[in-house]
């Protein structure tokens, strides 16, 4: 997947309130590259959507958010990362409505139909690391 | 200093002591081309900036991806862009690089010095890398230009309607593109927030085919004005279309859809309780 | 962090969300409307979100949770001023919300309410199948 470049932020993800200040920060660069108001509002809803399973599953870890270029277009990518327990069955989580937690089991389903591009690296008692590419159409 | 070295400062001497002579014949060579939509006094003022600019940058360098060219390179993509929308075919944009190759080769031409003759070999190809620059440049303006003008035409072809009080309208017509449809349900949504109706009737009479994609998008679209509290129906369903709606296997589930315009808009009134047997504007 | 006012318009009890809401605010919120809902007697209530930029699956798991405890005081609620983004990104978050109405704007929500007006916005469809861009 695509490197981030300088524009980049880093936020540790270790509450309720960076969950808002994920958002935020998201969104400020969506609208930077000019995403379409759509786009933005998508993108912004799976990095919340994600944020908060790195929070809740993950034990709290870190996003990293910033502004991606290839020969064509520009776009926002969103990194999230957590030292939890990791995923045993991928594909059970990637199920619309399966959920380990309290959730409406959306998260990373849902998250990945907001998003063009989707990463997922999940280890066992490692952690699990999800990427997610918007690009402005 | 090598002897490359030695050859390129020659060069570079030759083009600033006699550069006055060069740039009056370089314009001289391009202007016929640009066939006068460019006045005289434009082009010399841009042709001195590149000619100044292309100096500097080879005073220390014969290089053309060394970062010196960085400036000679943006001014020539800020003159392939000009040249773009002023309507200049993209020969007749890179042609305003490759007749420097002439004047040079015609003011070295009366000297007999054979090395100097082989460094404006190697300043002419430089000089083709820079005019095939103007091509990139060019063809990306162009781009641009198409992008804007096709969203124009999105814009005038896909109006949204109010048929009555509270209901809306989007004749849809022609081929639909994932995007465009995109686009065009974004548009209804807002109107129907901003006129605060609470009825649309997407119209697909004028569509020759719909993809799953298209049809997925529509079905979106009618769930998305529910979750706002709107109703949409769909109308004007061709049986081409209706069979490629049914062979595709999309389940239209419990959205409204009606053969023609005019039963949409009757359902959609009847629901809002308005009588069309009755004079025009009774019920609300 | 500031609590969410409720505001009482006769028998209506109104929230209008102003600000990006932290989970924790979303809890405060269903509690303090649960509380008002078994101390008066509500018709029903209106949240107004057309000042809310995103709804993600924590703040739309709020709404049917809402709904379903009006429902045990023998209330309806109301969803009003969804923004056209937020209901497309909905969508295709897959989200489903059981029994909560939807109107364009507040004034078509009390007049739900006061049940002037037909249902509309009643069942929320099903999640659209996966289509692959």
């Amino acid at each position: 997947m695509t490197e981030l470049g300088t524009e980049s932020a880093r936020l540790e993800i270790i509450g309720d309130d960076d969950v808002v200040r994920v958002r935020q920060l998201a969104r400020s660069y969506a609208q930077q590259v000019k995403l379409s108001l759509v786009d933005q509002t998508k993108l912004v809803t799976a990095t919340s959507e994600l944020a908060r399973n790195t929070l809740t599953y993950g034990g709290g870890g870190a996003a990293e958010i910033g502004i991606v270029r290839d020969d064509h277009r520009t776009g926002v990518r969103a990194s999230f990362q957590d030292s939890g327990p990791g995923i045993p069955d991928l594909d059970l989580a990637m199920t619309d409505g399966w959920t380990s937690g309290n959730g409406l089991g959306l998260g990373l389903s849902g998250a990945r139909r907001l998003v063009d591009d989707f990463e997922l690296d999940t280890e066992v008692g490692r952690g699990t690391t999800v990427t997610v590419v918007k690009w402005s159409r | 200093m090598d002897a490359a070295a030695e050859h390129l400062a020659q060069l570079v001497e030759l083009l600033r002591t006699d550069s006055e002579q060069l740039i009056h014949r370089w314009v001289e060579l391009t202007a016929p081309s640009l066939r006068g939509r460019l006045t005289e006094a434009e082009l010399h003022s841009d042709s001195r900036e590149l000619f100044d600019a292309l100096q500097q940058a080879l005073a220390t360098t014969g290089n053309v991806n060394d970062s010196h060219f960085a400036e000679v390179k943006g001014l020539l993509e800020d003159l392939s862009r000009a040249r773009a929308r002023q309507g200049f075919s993209p020969s007749e944009t890179a042609i305003s690089v490759f007749t420097l190759k002439q004047a040079v080769s015609e003011l070295v031409g009366q000297q007999d010095d054979q090395n100097l003759y082989r460094q404006v070999l190697t300043f002419s190809t430089l000089l083709d890398v820079l005019g095939l620059r103007t091509f990139e440049a060019y063809a990306r303006t162009r781009e641009g230009i198409i992008k804007e003008q096709s969203e124009q035409l999105l814009e005038l072809t896909t109006p949204v309607v109010k048929l009555w009080d509270g209901v809306l309208a989007v004749p849809l017509v022609g081929t639909l593109d994932s995007i465009r449809t995109q686009i065009v349900m974004e548009k209804l949504l807002q109107a129907l927030v901003d006129t605060g109706s609470e009825h649309a009737i997407i119209d697909i009479t004028g569509v020759l085919a719909v993809d799953t994609q298209v049809a997925q998008h529509l079905l979106k679209t009618v769930m998305a004005a529910r979750l706002m509290g709107a109703e949409c129906t769909i109308s004007g369903i061709r049986p081409q279309i209706a069979q490629t709606i049914v062979a595709l296997g999309i389940e239209f589930g419990d959205i409204t859809t009606k053969a023609s315009l005019s039963d949409a808009l009757r359902h959609a009134l009847r629901r809002s309780g308005v009588d069309v047997v009755a004079t025009a504007r009774s019920g609300r | 962090m500031d609590r969410v006012p409720i505001l009482r318009i006769g028998d209506v009890l109104l929230v209008s969300i102003q600000v990006d809401l932290q989970d924790q605010g979303v809890l405060d919120l269903q509690e303090d409307l649960a509380e008002q809902l078994s101390s008066i007697s509500a018709r029903g209530v209106v949240i107004d979100i057309s000042a809310v930029e995103i709804v993600d699956s924590f703040i739309g798991r709020m709404f049917a949770t809402i709904a379903s405890v009006s429902q045990l005081f023998d209330a309806d609620t109301v969803v009003v001023g969804m923004r056209p983004a937020v209901a497309i990104t909905l969508v295709e978050l897959g989200l489903t919300l059981g029994n909560v109405r939807t109107a364009l704007n507040l004034e078509k929500g009390l007049e739900i309410l006061r049940g002037t007006r037909g249902r509309t916005g009643l069942e929320w469809a099903q999640p659209p199948p996966e289509v692959t861009r």
